[in-house]
């Protein structure tokens, strides 16, 4: 390292005091940062759940549906319309609702109940114990065995209870690679079932899962589903779609963003306000340097330099806090809805580049207006 | 000569607030000399100190110290001429209390981009010249102030410069203290390959000074060992 350099990690190192004030500092806003967006990714994701786990490149849609949880059911005709439609490979109908689930000691559970297209199964999840065509049995459910397994007694393949009014029994347990939002149990059933058993309108179908023959065929796809009066989404676009609804028409956004702001303004008051005070309690020998012969930039390259410094250091503190934080959440509570992105890391790291740079800048103007001459007159 | 300063003018405010710190002064150093600047404060000692040591800008004048005129230097380059010409020590030392004393006397080697083990194997001998080998691990705060005046001396001394400015170095001392240190400097650090020029007003150190410039009121009074002033 340059000997420079090393003289002004040595400077900030050893004024232990200031040093540890700007690494709290910068890391408890990095820490609120990092927990605030990261929540808030969790959410996101967690709410895009079925679109994740489904799998199918295209959803077709009533236009006001904004999530995957509030679906408007849709006439059968759609499917067919859909199914006509050139680049088109593929087009199944697919159910989402919600069951109440009377469980065997008498209590009542609200249960996701996902219907698949009987002939393919498409978005089917993946088998961790039984057989997939048990599926096909008279009352059988697939049960996911995610964080609120539990919640329907832990059921075992030939478990059977009520769902409204209607005999479930279990014939498989799956696995998912996201669980939902709102903490409720999922089971997988065929869309006949789910379309029989649970009350309904007089449409049917939640969604159509599609599969464009080409890449190139979606745009046409979206445009004919468009003339038909309805939306057609890939799952990436339905994914944003649900990013919107929860960032902006939620509130949920806003506040997320106003708390990470806060905390960007905490870190930013108390690292400048530190580093100011440090610049200013070595100011008359930075003059001193300057008098024997360092140049402005010199000086201006050990600020930087320890401002940097201060700030990887909070930034590397405040997210090994934030993942530790969250990784504990995620043993203790059951669907705990946060998540570490490389968006957020990103977006954190910004923040603190912000803040290094201010605590540079406010240094850097009381030390390039200090004047040698000072020095001498004491 | 070493350094030879010509007409030298200086003021500080706006007319017609306009003060005269300095008024034509002139006097040159030779290599070998203890040359002191004494006078009364405000006579304008600091300023021509700040001036012929590339410091403080003058309104009119020149100073050329090895050849160079450096007032003709860029900000940078006559950064550059202090850093590889003289050596200061100030009255209040101005030593990092978050470096050790022997970090702080390599400061001026390491600003010359020296690599750091040579510049802390230079700083260790000269803490040795100065007589505070045994205290180079410790932060000048726990010295006393006549070893942080030695710690100065040495920081000054390390490069080697061929031109050392001292400024009232025996202010923050007791007399026998500020004797022992300009005796020292006179016996140790003067050569005849470099110039001392130090401003005092502490007449207790006036006999170890080879000449001496009295001023006042910014020019430089004639007589009493005094150079000339035009």
């Amino acid at each position: 390292m340059n000997g420079l350099l090393r003289i002004a990690l040595k400077l900030l190192l050893n004024d232990k005091g200031k040093f540890a004030t700007l690494v709290i500092g910068i890391t408890f806003s990095v820490f609120l940062m990092m927990q605030m967006t990261s929540m808030f990714s969790g959410i996101l994701y967690q709410s895009a759940s079925n679109i994740v786990n489904v799998g199918a490149r295209m959803w077709v849609m009533d236009p006001a549906v904004q999530t995957p949880q509030n679906s408007i059911p849709m006439p059968n005709y759609v499917l067919d319309a859909v199914r006509s439609i050139p680049g088109v490979k593929f087009a199944v109908p697919f159910y989402v609702g919600a069951g109440l689930v009377k469980l065997n000691d008498g209590t009542y559970q609200s249960a996701t109940i996902i219907g698949l297209d009987d002939a393919s199964l498409f978005g089917r999840p993946t088998i961790i114990s039984g057989n997939i065509l048990d599926i096909y049995k008279n009352n059988a459910f697939i049960m996911v065995k995610d964080a609120n397994y539990a919640k329907l007694g832990s059921p075992k393949i030939g478990t059977s209870f009520e769902i409204n009014d209607h005999r479930a029994v279990v014939v498989a347990l799956a696995h998912t690679p996201v669980s939902g939002l709102f903490g409720l149990p999922t089971l997988y059933t065929t869309y006949n079932r789910a379309t029989q058993d649970l009350p309904s309108t007089r449409y049917l179908i939640s969604y159509l899962l599609v599969q464009p023959k080409s890449t190139r065929d979606i745009a046409a796809i979206e445009q004919q589903v468009k003339q038909l009066g309805y939306l057609a989404l890939t799952d990436q676009q339905f994914i944003a779609r649900n990013d919107r609804f929860y960032e902006f028409q939620t509130g949920m956004g806003t506040n997320i963003l106003i708390m990470t702001l806060i905390s960007f303004l905490v870190g930013l008051s108390i690292a400048g306000e530190t580093f100011y005070m440090f610049v200013l309690d070595n100011l008359e020998h930075f003059g001193a340097l300057k008098a024997i012969g360092a140049k402005s930039g010199e000086l201006i390259q050990m600020i930087v330099f320890q401002s940097l410094v201060v700030g990887f250091l909070g930034f590397g503190f405040g997210v090994l806090l934030s993942s530790t934080m969250i990784a504990i959440g995620k043993m203790k509570i059951a669907n705990y809805a946060a998540m570490v992105t490389y968006e957020n890391l990103f977006l954190a790291l910004i923040m603190v580049l912000i803040i290094s740079a201010f605590s540079s800048y406010i240094g850097i103007r009381k030390v390039i207006r200090i004047d040698p001459f000072d020095v001498f007159r004491g | 000569m070493i350094l030879t300063a010509r007409d030298i003018t200086k003021s500080f405010g706006e007319a017609p607030n306009q003060a005269y710190a300095l008024r034509d002064v002139s006097f040159a150093v030779d290599f070998g000399e203890m040359l002191y600047i004494v006078g009364p404060s405000g006579s304008g000692k600091t300023t021509l100190l700040s001036i012929i040591s590339g410091i403080l800008r003058p309104d009119d004048g020149d100073v050329v110290v090895k050849d160079t005129d450096i007032w003709k230097l860029g900000s940078d380059a006559l950064a550059g001429f202090r850093l590889q010409t003289i050596g200061f020590v100030f009255q209040d030392y101005h030593l990092f209390p978050r470096l050790t004393t022997l970090e702080n006397v390599a400061i001026p080697l390491i600003l010359r981009r020296e690599p750091w083990d040579k510049s802390l194997a230079a700083a260790r001998k000269t803490l040795q010249i100065v007589g505070l080998a045994e205290k180079e691990s410790l932060p000048p705060y726990k010295l006393s102030g006549g070893e942080q005046q030695r710690v100065a001396i040495a920081r000054a001394i390390v490069a080697q410069p061929d031109l050392l400015i001292f400024d009232e170095p025996t202010a923050s001392l007791d007399g026998d203290t500020g004797r022992k240190i300009v005796a020292f400097v006179k016996e140790h650090i003067l050569n005849t390959q470099r110039a001392i020029i130090i401003v005092t007003h502490d007449s207790r150190i006036y006999e170890y000074a080879t000449r001496i410039i009295r001023m006042e009121d910014g020019r430089i009074v004639p007589g009493a060992g005094a150079d000339h002033e035009k």
